[in-house]
C-alpha cells in the first residue's frame, strides 16, 4: 500500500529516531511522518493530557522575515495585528485571500529585528511565495531549512524543559526566547496545538535527535504521533487547515474574529476585508460550532448535519473519538440560526440519524500558562 | 465445525447452518484500538458481500462484509459498551454476529487456518 509514492516523500530530521521508537510511518503532506508509536493513539493522547508528549512538527514551514518593515509587509496579506506585537511575543493569525477565505493559518512571533513565522506543511508551498511577494521592497524572507521543530506538550512540559533549560520555566503563553539546551542554541516559544501548556522548540537539524532523545529519556515524556496530535487539537477546539479552514471559509465563519484587532478592522487594509468586515457587522450566514453526538458512534468529517427531522443545515469538518472526553466529539459548520449552544441537531452517520447538540468549545479546558 | 478465513481478514466459525463471524487478529492489529462497533440488526437478510458491520478505530471506520448470504440471527450486544473486546479477543469473545448460512457453497473459496497464515505471509512480502 502506498509504496509507489514513497520515493517522492521527504524525510524529517528525526526519521531515524521515530523508527527506533517503533513508529508506524505514513505519508502526510509530502512527508513520511509517525502516525503512532507502539503505545497507540489513545494512550499517547492520555499521556499528553496527564504528563508530557513530544511531537515532531519539523514538516511545518519555518521562516524568518527580516527588516524593520517586516510587520507591515506581513500585514498586507494577514488581518492580524503584527505591528502591535511586542518583542518576544507571538500570536495566531491567518493569510486571507481577496474573497475573504483563508489561505492558511499561522503563528507569527516578533524577535525584535525580525519575525518568525510557522505555517502548515500542506500549505507552505503556497504561503511562502505569497509572503515573499508581499515583502518586496519592505522585508526579506529567509526560509528555514536547517532546523527541526519539536513540540513538548502537557502539564509536565514546563518541569521537564526547565530541568535542562531553566529560563523556560517562567515564560508566558505565546512568548518566545532564545536559550541553550545542552549547549545548543534553540528558539523556544511557549505554544502548541493541544490545548495544554507546552513549548515549541526550533533546533539546528544536526542536534535535533540528541535533544529529542534526551527529552524522551525523562520518564514523564512519551513520543506522540499525528494520530494523537489530531485528537488532542480536536478536543481543544482548534482548527485543522484543509478540514475546518479553507479558501472559501472566512475567519468570521470560523469563529476567529478575535484574531483581528480594532486597528485592522478600522483600517480594513487586508485581503478580503469587504466580506470580512461585512460579516463582522452583520454576522456570517454559517458558523463553526462544537458538536457533541449522543451515543458512541463517531461522526467524521463530511457527515451531513440536519435540523432534527429536517433539512441538511451543515457539514462536520472534523470529528472522531475524543480519548479524554471518552466519547465522540466533532466540529462543523451550520447555518447561523442553528449555531447557538444547546441547539439540537441530527447527524447522518451512515444509515442512522444520530441526535447531537451544539456545545461550546473546547471539549477539554485549555491549560495554557499565563504566568 | 470448522473455522474459515476470508481475504478481507474475516473469520467464520461454522456450526451446522449457523456461522459466527468476526475479524481476525491480523485485522484488529491493523485497525488499532476500536472505539465503536456497529452491529447489524437481528433479522436482517444480507447478500454475500453486503456491508454487515462497521468497526471504528480512532483513525477510521472500516466495513465488515457478510461472508455469505443469510439472515442475521444474533449479534454481540456486549460490544456496544466494550468495543475493545474485539482487540483483546478478536477470534473469540470479540465475535460480531451470527448468520444463518443460506448457501454453504459461497464459503468454498474461503481459506482454512493454514492457508490463511500462508496468505498473511504473502501480504507481508
Amino acid at each position: 500500500m502506498g509504496h509507489d509514492t514513497d520515493q517522492n516523500l521527504q524525510t524529517v530530521p528525526l526519521a531515524d529516531f521515530h523508527r527506533r521508537m517503533g513508529a508506524k510511518m505514513v505519508p502526510f503532506a509530502g512527508y513520511e511522518m509517525p502516525v503512532q508509536y507502539p503505545a497507540g493513539i489513545i494512550e499517547e493522547h492520555k499521556h499528553t493530557r496527564e504528563k508530557a508528549g513530544l511531537f515532531d512538527v519539523s514538516h511545518m514551514g519555518q521562516a524568518w522575515l527580516h527588516g524593520t518593515d517586516a510587520a507591515k509587509a506581513l500585514e498586507k496579506i494577514i488581518p492580524g495585528d503584527v505591528q502591535a506585537l511586542s518583542t518576544g511575543s507571538g500570536r495566531y493569525s491567518m493569510i486571507t485571500n481577496d474573497a475573504g477565505g483563508i489561505v492558511d493559518d499561522l503563528i507569527v512571533t516578533n524577535w525584535g529585528d525580525k519575525l518568525f513565522i510557522v505555517v502548515n506543511a500542506s500549505r507552505k508551498h503556497i504561503d511562502l511565495p505569497m509572503i515573499a511577494d508581499a515583502s518586496k521592497g519592505l522585508a526579506e524572507l529567509e526560509v528555514v531549512e536547517d532546523r527541526a521543530l519539536i513540540a513538548l506538550q502537557g502539564p509536565k512540559a514546563a518541569a521537564v524543559l526547565s530541568g535542562i533549560a531553566p529560563a523556560c520555566a517562567t515564560m508566558a503563553f505565546m512568548s518566545a526566547m532564545e536559550t541553550e539546551i545542552s549547549g545548543v542554541s534553540c528558539h523556544v516559544t511557549r505554544s502548541g496545538y493541544t490545548g495544554e501548556d507546552g513549548f515549541e522548540i526550533s533546533i539546528p537539524v544536526g542536534d535535533a535527535e540528541a535533544i529529542a532523545e534526551m527529552l524522551c529519556g525523562n520518564d514523564d515524556v512519551m513520543p506522540i504521533g499525528l494520530g494523537a496530535r489530531d485528537t488532542l487539537r480536536l478536543e481543544a477546539g482548534l482548527c485543522l487547515y484543509g478540514n475546518d479552514l479553507d479558501e472559501e471559509t472566512s475567519p468570521i465563519e470560523a469563529g476567529l474574529a478575535w484574531t483581528i484587532s480594532k486597528r485592522r478592522r478600522e483600517a480594513g487594509d487586508f485581503p478580503g476585508a469587504t466580506r470580512i468586515l461585512n460579516e463582522l457587522a452583520n454576522g456570517a450566514t454559517r458558523k463553526r460550532v462544537g458538536i457533541l453526538p449522543e451515543g458512541r458512534a463517531p461522526a467524521r468529517d463530511g457527515t451531513a448535519i440536519h435540523a432534527p427531522g429536517g433539512d441538511a443545515i451543515g457539514t462536520v469538518t472534523s470529528g472522531g473519538f475524543g480519548p479524554s472526553v471518552g466519547g465522540p466529539v466533532a466540529m462543523g459548520y451550520v447555518a447561523a440560526d442553528h449555531a447557538t449552544a444547546a441547539t439540537a441537531l441530527e447527524l447522518a452517520v451512515r444509515k442512522n440519524m444520530v441526535p447531537a447538540t451544539v456545545v461550546k468549545m473546547p471539549f477539554q479546558p485549555h491549560r495554557y500558562f499565563k504566568g | 465445525m470448522a473455522i474459515k478465513y476470508s481475504k478481507d481478514h474475516e473469520w467464520i466459525d461454522i456450526d451446522g447452518d449457523i456461522g459466527t463471524v468476526g475479524i481476525t487478529e491480523h485485522a484488529q492489529e491493523q485497525l488499532g484500538e476500536l472505539v465503536y462497533v456497529e452491529v447489524p440488526e437481528v433479522g436482517a437478510n444480507l447478500d454475500q458481500g453486503d456491508e454487515a458491520c462497521v468497526v471504528e478505530s480512532v483513525k477510521a471506520a472500516s466495513e465488515v462484509y457478510a461472508p455469505c448470504s443469510g439472515e442475521i440471527v444474533e449479534v454481540n450486544e456486549d460490544l456496544a459498551d466494550a468495543p475493545t473486546t474485539v482487540n483483546e479477543h478478536a477470534e473469540g469473545d470479540g465475535w460480531l454476529f451470527k448468520i444463518k448460512i443460506a448457501d454453504m457453497s459461497e464459503l468454498d473459496e474461503f481459506m482454512d487456518e493454514a492457508a490463511y497464515k500462508e496468505y498473511l505471509k504473502e501480504l507481508d512480502e
